[in-house]
């Protein structure tokens, strides 16, 4: 038994949390996409041993599951449009607002760019390694961070007018 | 000064996340210096990721939710089994202890004999002075610890040199726990380690470390000649004040675990802590 014991899996759950909350949005989702996680990771335990790099590993199951889960909701949802009233924000104070501005900002963000983003915030992972657990090639993690960096700051700056994607059936 | 190659976005970007080398950092900090707007663009990428960390960091210390904690867990582990096993009888049967020697080996708990009045007695003065020095230090707002947590490795040698065994404080952060720190105390005989944990809402944990196996042997049971070390796994709980405590000998060892929390609590942290010191040891 050497690198992934049996306890391996207990040692990354803060850090799946984290990253699953902020791919997420909501804590629900969030610990669903954990746990889901965590049973594929134990259905697949067999592998471990072949497994070289644990993080890249569960992260790519978790980016997996993820990406099924936008492509075939589990819940039956409504399409926002310009008839849904707004819901009313209660003003907080000055430090508060800028984070929620970021949340806000990065739901915005489409999720290839998202998950590279926060790959690299919270996890402090090399461009390499998110190449390998993301399957992509290095020239597109660099794309993409560079597209969704700007993004998010143009959000941020209240320069870009959040672009409405009108899904064509 | 020139850049020994044209400075590319991607630089820019491994710059903010501190992948490159020095001596290219120098020449991306040059060309910035030279290009307010593309400074500006870089500082605020840099805060982006600032922000991300103080939004998400505080995630990984929310209590674990314990269907969490199952689904990490290996679908049946030994010790799960043996553990539960434990906790049942520990919790039933309370102060009457238990002893896992001889249950695992026809694999059907059973209660330990009646022990002799004297291990009780050692075992919860054993108990007791765990349940004080956790009412005296965990209170403590300004000096909880000798030692904090920012300082592990020296806390680990520390209490390692001093005890005159491995002292590592295990980790409990998927239960809930942060690691505060630790102190070394006077036991019955010679020095005992201390560590404090602490959950979300401040409450405390601490864990007690002896290894004045004599002072313990908590059923008063014969040592097994030569070692001089107690094999028995015995849980036991005590209370005392307004402090639960859940106790245990395990080899040379002697643990207790003590908070305000109920047993259900303690038992779940107890199993955690006997899991990761039951853990390969040198030797063992």
């Amino acid at each position: 038994m050497q690198g992934h014991d049996d306890q391996s899996l207990l040692t990354w759950l803060p850090r799946l949390r984290r990253y699953a909350r902020a791919l997420a949005g909501n804590r629900d989702d969030a610990d669903d996409l954990v746990q889901d996680t965590l049973e594929r990771a134990w259905a697949k335990a067999g592998l471990w041993s072949g497994v070289a790099d644990m993080r890249a590993w569960l992260f790519s199951i978790m980016h997996n599951l993820h990406v099924d889960g936008i492509r075939r909701p589990k819940v039956a949802t409504v399409d926002l449009d310009d008839d849904t009233p707004e819901i009313p924000v209660a003003p907080t104070q000055g430090e508060r607002l800028a984070v929620l501005d970021l949340q806000a900002a990065l739901d915005q963000l489409p999720v290839e760019q998202k998950e590279i983003i926060l790959l690299v915030a919270l996890e402090d992972m090399a461009y390499a390694d998110i190449a390998k657990t993301l399957g992509i090639p290095i020239g597109t993690v660099m794309s993409r961070l560079s597209r969704g960096r700007e993004r998010l700051r143009a959000l941020m700056e209240g320069r870009a007018d959040p672009v409405r994607l009108k899904v064509v059936r | 000064m020139n850049p020994s190659s044209p400075i590319t976005v991607a630089d820019l970007h491994a710059w903010v996340d501190g992948h490159l080398a020095a001596e290219r950092a120098r020449e991306v900090e040059a060309y910035l210096a030279a290009r307010p707007e593309e400074a500006h663009r870089v500082e605020a990428w840099r805060a982006q990721k600032q922000e991300l960390r103080s939004l998400f960091d505080p995630v990984q210390d929310e209590p674990m939710p314990a269907r969490l904690l199952r689904a990490a867990r290996p679908r049946t582990p030994w010790y799960a089994q043996r553990l539960a096993a434990a906790f049942a009888i520990a919790v039933v049967s309370g102060a009457l202890g238990w002893s896992l020697r001889g249950g695992l080996q026809d694999g059907a708990p059973r209660l330990a004999q009646q022990a002799p009045a004297t291990g009780i007695v050692q075992a919860s003065a054993f108990a007791q002075r765990a349940a004080i020095a956790h009412a005296v230090y965990s209170p403590d707002q300004r000096r909880p610890v000798e030692v904090d947590a920012a300082h592990e490795d020296q806390l680990v040698a520390w209490l390692s040199k001093r005890m005159g065994a491995p002292m590592k404080p295990p980790h409990l952060q998927t239960l809930g726990y942060a690691l505060e720190g630790g102190r070394l105390l006077p036991g019955g005989k010679g020095p005992v380690a201390q560590f404090m944990y602490r959950d979300y809402a401040g409450a405390k944990l601490t864990l007690y470390v002896s290894n004045e196996i004599g002072d313990l042997n908590p059923l008063g049971a014969p040592k097994p000649s030569g070692t001089g070390a107690n094999q028995d796994t015995a849980f036991r709980f005590a209370q005392e004040g307004g402090v639960n405590v859940f106790y245990w000998v395990d080899g040379t060892f002697g643990y207790a675990l003590s908070a305000q929390a109920d047993r259900a609590e303690l038992a779940r942290v107890s199993a955690e802590v006997y899991r990761q010191l039951a853990g390969p040891l040198p030797g063992k």
